[in-house]
């Protein structure tokens, strides 16, 4: 115990002699030896000369001080002022340091969504799931949280004007689009890609590229958008698994499949153009529904009319023939030209001017 | 032993210091994601952690390992998948065209110790793969038409582009795992604006072959309006045409002369013979 203590102070003076607080450098304050009287780099106590004896005269005044304080320490001495830190109460806190390094570097509570790998000496030792986890201290073994549950997202494309896309039918289309990924496999993640976010960018332009490369412009724009997100979203997780890149990746949105700013233009004529064929096939539409109606209506009428001149075909058509006779020269001017070798005498303008008064007379 | 320790307490610590670096630096610790080379003398002697395909991660080889201190130098070299990417560059297919493209390579340095020897370093490694990734895109896509670069043949044209590269690679202690396009654009200036051109007049040519199908089915629809009404028309006048005649020349006589009640309509005058069918009765004439 005497051995142990006298070393650990014989290291601790180790320090001393060189660059400790308590070094010899100061001229009034170092530890030159305490029987001058003089003392501590704290100031210095009357009481300190007290248990000197115990070392010898070549013990370091050092680990007098440590045996000194110590003995205060254990209740002897009563000594110290409040407030002056002895050795042990140094060593303690060493201890309680490493303690608290122990404790706080092997015990790990990870979050949920998070998983923890676990490398030991630098070499993949575990993943550890969510919850409180222990693992050895931290020089040996150590933790490094990454979280697999959150899914992150790129967004590619259409930022910068340049940024077009040849479609099958070499056409430009100005394409964006965003990816959605989390992590699958933390370690794999970690350790097998040299940059993995840079990695997803690349394998999602390129992708994307060679799927917006097999399909025309139009169906790009249009209705198998669907299909080029599914099929993007499957190329890239086939690459990503090639490389063991532990990503998942969770889909592909487009978001913008625009023709160039360029001949937006002629677009928005083809967009004019459908519009307006649409409203001549409107138009004639109207047209056939009101002539169907207007056929069914005069066919009904005549068919009606017929089934009761069918009944009285005479009467009924003497009698037609005398109400409409009836009603078309109340309407008219009339004249009647009766003597047999008269020849009439028809004044057009005067036929003409007549109109207006019988108007008048209306 | 203890003695010499207390009456030689700087040389002790000096002594100690050098013990604990001394072991400290013999067994060096080797990370997951890292190779080391074990340089002794200036010549490379051994690997720890090498790349193995299809050894799991957390296999041994990573971690600590020994090594012997002032005479084994380490050099690290990545053990992940690494990149190099292709400067941007024009390349001129067979049919004259030409295209700007760009492409990436992954690669990982599966043999670190060939690797050190014939490279270097991983960035001297990086300088000298870029140049023949270029090169043999170039050539790979100068051997094939603009259209089939726009097909699924792309993959194909990627995948030999690989192979050529990886033979070259594997002189490194690289294998390459893939090669691939990033985009194949067209040049700006004349090949751009050409195919703008290109894309507004079959934008123009859609729009007038839109209109011109959209009058089509109008017509064919405003015909076949017509034929219907004439079915129904006929199907019904057709029962007894004289008096369809008869009943249609009084409609056509009131529409004429009275109008349809909605505009008034022209002022007649009508100059009657007594001999009129109308007037008939009008003489007096006894049946």
């Amino acid at each position: 115990m005497k051995t142990i203590s006298g070393w650990g102070g014989r290291v601790r003076g180790l320090f001393t002699d060189t660059k400790g607080p308590w070094g010899q450098s100061g001229g009034d304050g170092g530890d030159p030896p305490p029987e001058d009287g003089q003392g501590g780099p704290w100031g210095e106590t009357p009481r300190r000369g007290r248990r000197t004896t115990l070392g010898g005269s070549n013990v370091s005044a050092l680990e007098e001080l440590l045996k000194r304080s110590r003995a205060r320490f254990g209740g002897g001495g009563g000594g110290g002022l409040p407030g002056r830190p002895s050795r042990s109460l140094i060593l303690w806190a060493v201890l309680g340091f490493v303690l608290l390094w122990l404790v706080f570097t092997s015990t790990h509570s990870i979050a949920p969504g998070q998983s923890g790998v676990v490398t030991q000496f630098g070499r993949y030792s575990r993943t550890l799931g969510s919850g409180v986890s222990f693992t050895l201290p931290s020089p040996i073994e150590r933790v490094k949280k990454v979280d697999v549950q959150t899914i992150r997202s790129i967004d590619m494309g259409s930022a910068s004007s340049d940024d077009l896309m040849l479609t099958g039918d070499q056409n430009l289309l100005d394409l964006a689009y965003q990816v959605r990924w989390n992590i699958r496999s933390p370690e794999l993640y970690l350790f097998q890609m040299a940059d993995p976010d840079e990695t997803i960018r690349e394998v999602a332009e390129s992708a994307m590229r060679a799927v917006v490369s097999q399909v025309t412009l139009n169906d790009a724009m249009g209705d198998r958008r669907a299909e080029i997100e599914a099929r993007v979203a499957e190329s890239m997780q086939r690459i990503l698994d090639s490389y063991h890149s532990g990503i998942q990746v969770q889909g592909i949105a487009i978001k913008q499949a625009d023709p160039p700013d360029a001949v937006n233009d002629a677009f928005k004529r083809v967009t004019a153009a459908q519009q307006q064929a649409q409203q001549f096939v409107n138009n004639a539409n109207s047209y056939a529904l009101q002539l169907h109606q207007k056929a069914q209506g005069e066919a009904t009428a005549f068919d009606k009319v017929y089934g009761q001149y069918k009944l009285a075909p005479e009467v009924t058509r003497r009698r037609m023939y005398y109400e409409t006779m009836e009603q078309v020269l109340s309407k008219v001017d009339k004249t009647i030209v009766e003597a047999p070798g008269v020849t009439p005498y028809l004044p057009l303008p005067q036929v003409q001017k007549s109109q207006p008064s019988a108007e008048r007379s209306q | 032993m203890t003695g010499f320790f207390r009456n030689h307490p700087v040389r002790s610590a000096i002594i100690a210091v050098v013990l604990l670096f001394l072991v400290v630096s013999s067994f060096p610790i080797i990370p997951e994601t890292k190779q080391a080379v074990v340089v002794r003398f200036g010549k490379p002697v051994t690997v720890y952690n090498q790349f193995k395909a299809g050894r799991p991660i957390g296999a041994a080889g990573a971690g600590i390992n020994f090594r012997i201190p002032l005479v084994d130098q380490l050099v690290w070299i990545d053990k992940r998948v690494q990149d190099v990417d292709m400067q941007r560059q024009q390349v001129i297919s067979t049919d004259q065209r030409r295209l700007e493209v760009d492409a990436f390579a992954r690669y990982r340095i599966v043999d670190p110790l060939l690797m050190y020897i014939r490279a270097g370093s991983e960035e001297q490694l990086r300088e000298q793969l870029r140049p023949i990734l270029g090169s043999e895109v170039r050539n790979e896509l100068g051997r094939i038409e603009f259209a089939s670069l726009l097909t699924p043949e792309r993959q194909g044209i990627m995948d030999s582009v690989r192979l050529s590269l990886n033979k070259i690679a594997r002189q490194y202690g690289v294998e390459v795992l893939d090669v691939r396009i990033k985009r194949t654009d067209l040049p700006d200036g004349a090949p751009l604006s050409a195919a703008f051109d290109r894309m507004r007049s079959a934008r123009e040519q859609e729009a007038q072959s839109i209109l011109a199908q959209g009058a089509k089915q109008a017509q064919i629809i405003q015909a076949q309006a017509d034929a219907d009404a004439a079915q129904t028309y006929a199907a019904s006048f057709g029962k007894d045409p004289d008096f369809y005649d008869f009943y249609r020349a009084m409609q056509s006589y009131r529409q004429t002369f009275i109008g349809d009640g909605r505009t008034a309509p022209a002022g007649t005058t009508l100059i009657l013979s007594p001999n009129n069918d109308y007037l008939k009765e009008f003489t007096g004439r006894s049946r």
